[in-house]
């Protein structure tokens, strides 16, 4: 009987494996021979043969590393206070309950939350191509000269329309000629005086020369972004999408990490306490190593759940096609299900195997992070003696 | 190999700013700078993908981001004044457009290319090779809802229908129900619906009792393993999609325009108007690449003159914002 029960459970589990190693083995079959260092350098296009999966394999990168570096901490903690610090009384129960439901709720409602919540704040901040609050940018208002050289004018926001008068400095980008006729755009904006001229004088176009009716608004505004810029309302951008897919998976880390510190015997907590340890040099030097093994396995799951989340992205109306990657955390972003699932979704045959070979790269990423996973759970986690 | 630097000197410029601009003021592609976001409709995205990427060789310095929230979602942002440019698979809505002037955002309306709507049967459907749009009606409609083949036409064979649709929020779905039910029928539910139009082909190319329908495009790729149905169209010919009778008009009423909705306070903004200009002048090449058909050169002519003119507006919706109906050659002027 009991060897009977062992084969049975012998033969599910072999199910299961089989399943996993068909749908590898089809998935490797189709993708590898698209899997080449061009394809992970080159942006989507609409020939296969020259499709890659820059952006979106960047976008996830980003959006999943703003997602782990803020739900752990955030769901550790609160794990910690509920578990160690709470009272046991009606309140802290319908917490619990509470995220014990949340862990249930589609991840597209996640994605409706965070449209309104990140992306749009509410309305509360204006529109997202006007946002009412900036953080480290350089502004500056662009204008075209009569060569059509675009022309940078530093400007303290975006609702400012400088007076620009005969004398007045603009930036003009240093560009190089390179060897096959192209231009090489430089990230050097050198000072150039400029000249306005009035609408009917006859002038010879040159570099800072403008016409007076082209000076009366500027085109358009830039924002130069280092890496900490911020806008309020995020709008479509990185911090968004992470802080999205961290409502997602946060109730998942709150639950395995809760279920990890209920798993450290009480003795060990009794015995730091007999020690004279405070309560929180308990949870710091006891409890949480004790249990780090445990908080790290369902952070490995979250994370394999984040990475592989379209429908949230998708509802925040994120763009699919982007020729970047992300440099700040104000930048447009595309993550690999959403391309993916693009490409399954066209006509063409041939998007059918890129899409094969973007979940292999898919996968390679989420073993990356897995792998971050079990790399810190080794070097913090104390085995009990 | 040796860089020259460009900006040394200002004398001796302007001879070639002179020949950059020339006469008409055309300006140099490489130079513009800025960023245009584009969202919308799915059935749109490759073509606006492909533009987009082109685009992007001949400007580098613009940013050009294009999402797939669909046509209606598209809308809702373009609305909201976050894009610039709104893909879509079917004429701006009398309730769309009311939301777009009430935030101030004015639009103009740009037809990109066409799409014809394919209705499919299996390879070995040997009954049904044409049909009229009231066959149509009669298998699609939820009052009629036949659950066999010989109820449609009593010459055909007592076998079961089977029903494989698009997803009911897709604006491909939208156009075949304003063709076969108009405004008050309803299509019956019990289908089978998918969001993805490969899983439709699969299913119609595995069952011998099932029909479909979508674009033409899926029909092109998998020739060999479907049938197309020809239609019979308003002259009384049994018609088949193929790209020459989508755009020359004969394969109707299941030939839908394509279009892109340009902000009209961006496309004062050169970048912008340089990209749209783009759209216009490569948009048929870029739709025969990505399985469209590319709209009759007159039509593209007078998207440009439209364009030039910044004339706001859809041609689909009349004074009181109802909707006009007819083939675009006739309504888009």
């Amino acid at each position: 009987m009991d060897r009977a029960f062992a084969i049975i459970c012998l033969g599910i589990t072999l199910i299961a494996v089989l399943a996993l190693a068909l749908l590898l083995a089809s998935i490797l079959i189709a993708g590898f021979p698209g899997l080449s260092w061009s394809f992970i350098e080159r942006y989507a296009s609409r020939i296969p043969e020259q499709a890659g999966i820059k952006a979106p394999l960047f976008g996830s990168i980003w959006v999943a590393s703003i997602c782990a570096i803020v739900a752990l901490p955030v769901g550790v903690a609160t794990a910690v206070y509920l578990e160690e610090f709470a009272a046991k009384n009606r309140f802290t129960n319908f917490l619990r309950i509470n995220i014990s439901n949340l862990a249930g709720v589609p991840s597209i409602v996640y994605g409706i939350l965070g449209l309104t919540l990140f992306v749009r704040m509410f309305g509360l901040f204006g529109p997202i191509q006007n946002p009412a609050f900036e953080i480290g940018g350089e502004t500056f208002a662009i204008y075209y000269d009569s060569t059509g050289e675009p022309l940078r004018v530093p400007v303290t926001s975006r609702n400012e329309t400088p007076s620009l008068t005969t004398g007045s400095i603009g930036y003009i980008q240093d560009v190089l000629d390179g060897p096959d006729g192209e231009l090489i755009f430089t990230n050097n904006w050198v000072p150039i005086p400029l000249t306005i001229v009035n609408v009917d004088t006859e002038f010879t176009p040159a570099y800072g020369v403008i016409s007076a009716i082209d000076v009366v608004e500027p085109i358009d505004y830039e924002i130069q972004k280092p890496w900490y810029y911020v806008q309020f309302p995020f709008g479509q951008t990185v911090l968004a999408g992470g802080l999205t897919l961290m409502l997602v998976v946060l109730p998942v880390v709150i639950i395995s990490s809760q279920e990890a510190l209920r798993s450290v015997p009480r003795s060990l907590r009794a015995g730091s306490m007999a020690m004279g340890a405070t309560r929180l040099q308990t949870v710091f030097r006891v409890t949480l190593p004790a249990s780090i093994p445990m908080i790290m396995t369902g952070a490995i799951l979250a994370m394999s759940r984040a990475i592989g989340e379209a429908a949230p992205i998708l509802v925040l109306g994120v763009a699919l096609f982007i020729t970047d990657v992300p440099q700040s955390l104000m930048d447009a972003f595309t993550v690999l299900p959403m391309q993916i699932y693009n490409w399954t979704s066209r006509p063409q045959e041939e998007f059918r195997a890129l899409a094969a070979t973007g979940i292999i790269v898919l996968l390679v990423v989420l073993l990356a992070f897995n792998a971050i996973a079990v790399l810190i759970r080794q070097k913090f986690s104390r085995p009990l003696q | 190999m040796q860089l020259v630097r460009r900006i040394v000197t200002t004398a001796g410029i302007a001879a070639i700013a002179t020949a950059l601009l020339g006469a008409g003021g055309t300006q140099d592609l490489r130079r513009l700078r800025g960023t245009i976001t584009i969202d919308g409709s799915s059935t749109v995205y490759p073509i606006t993908e492909a533009i987009a990427e082109s685009f992007k060789k001949a400007a580098p310095n613009v940013k050009v981001t294009v999402g797939v929230s669909g046509t209606g979602g598209g809308f809702k942002r373009f609305a909201a004044n976050e894009i610039e440019i709104s893909d879509a698979s079917r004429p701006i809505k009398g309730s769309e457009s009311e939301a777009c002037l009430e935030a101030g955002v004015e639009y103009i309306e740009i037809p990109v290319a066409y799409d014809g709507l394919t209705i499919v049967v299996n390879k070995g459907n040997y009954w049904a090779d044409s049909m009229t749009v009231d066959d149509l009606k009669k298998i699609f409609l939820s009052d009629s809802a036949p659950k066999t083949w010989n109820a449609v036409r009593p010459e055909w064979p007592d076998r079961a229908i089977k029903i494989y649709a698009p997803g009911t929020d897709s604006g491909t779905f939208d156009y075949f129900k304003e063709v076969v039910a108009g405004k008050k029928g309803t299509i019956r539910s019990d289908m089978s619906v998918s969001e993805d139009d490969n899983v439709l082909v699969r299913g119609v190319a595995g069952d011998e009792g099932a029909i479909g329908f979508f674009g033409a495009a899926y029909y092109f790729e998998n020739k060999d393993s479907l049938k197309a149905v020809s239609i019979r169209n308003n002259a009384g010919n049994d018609v088949l999609p193929s790209a020459t009778t989508i755009e020359d008009g004969s394969y109707n009423p299941f030939s839908r325009p394509l279009f892109i909705y340009v902000k009209a306070s961006s496309a004062q903004k050169p970048y912008v108007r340089a990209f749209v200009e783009f759209y216009l002048k490569n948009a048929a090449s870029a739709a025969r690449e990505v399985g469209y058909v590319g709209l009759p050169d007159a039509i593209y002519e007078r998207a440009s003159k439209a364009f030039q003119a910044g004339r706001t507006g859809s041609s689909y919706l009349d004074e009181n914002g109802k909707k006009k109906t007819g083939p675009i050659t006739d309504l888009y002027k």
